[in-house]
């Protein structure tokens, strides 16, 4: 019946109906990840929760920050990387979930 | 999320404040707001930040943590997955 169609849908649904659907397409597949303090993650998304808790593989952080020239007064930036095999990150530092930014 | 920490007690594990603090420990407990007891801890990187030498356990209040570096091969990474999935569903209903 409708009803019983509708339960179905609902407990194992295929479709993407809500922002965190999109999320669960991107299981097992490297993502990019916007933090806050100018902290971005590249990893493979292994596992995530309802506040963006989020468990990566073969994670590379970015760090960038900028410097202002004393004289020129020109920002410099700069990004410090480094990796890390397995990671929890906690939701509240992120901003943005998206499959990798592909350069060129 | 806590039941994956609980699979890891006793594992070492590394983690970062958002002070920027790293400390490294045995993971002791974690409970539902994945709040944090390590045992036998030590600050990592560059000894900076307060050296905590004389403390040997500390309670991590989880919405402190920025991150919490795992060890890999601890991790199964096809049960997180599975797992990941059952929670998204249970949580639309």
């Amino acid at each position: 019946g409708k009803m019983a169609d509708e339960v179905e849908q609902q407990q194992t649904t295929n479709t993407v109906e809500e922002p965190l659907d999109l999320i669960r397409l991107s299981l097992d597949e490297r993502i990019y990840v916007k933090m806050r303090n100018d902290r971005e993650l590249r990893g493979r998304l292994h596992a995530y929760d309802q506040h963006l808790n989020m468990i990566l593989g073969d994670v590379e952080e970015t760090v960038t920050t900028v410097e202002i020239d004393e004289e020129t007064y020109e920002e410099i930036y700069k990004s410090t990387k480094r990796n890390i095999p397995m990671l929890f990150v906690r939701g509240d530092g992120v901003v943005l979930v998206a499959p990798p930014l592909r350069v060129g | 999320m806590s039941d994956t920490f609980g699979s890891l007690v006793g594992k070492d594990v590394v983690v970062e404040l958002k002070n920027d603090l790293s400390i490294c420990g045995t993971l002791h407990s974690v409970d539902q707001y994945l709040n944090i007891k390590l045992t036998d801890i030590s600050v990592t990187d560059p000894e900076k930040y307060p050296h905590m030498l004389s403390v040997k356990n500390c309670f991590i209040r989880g919405s402190v943590v920025r991150y919490v570096q795992l060890p890999a091969d601890e991790v199964d990474t096809q049960l997180l997955q599975d797992a990941a999935r059952k929670e998204a569903m249970q949580q639309k209903q």
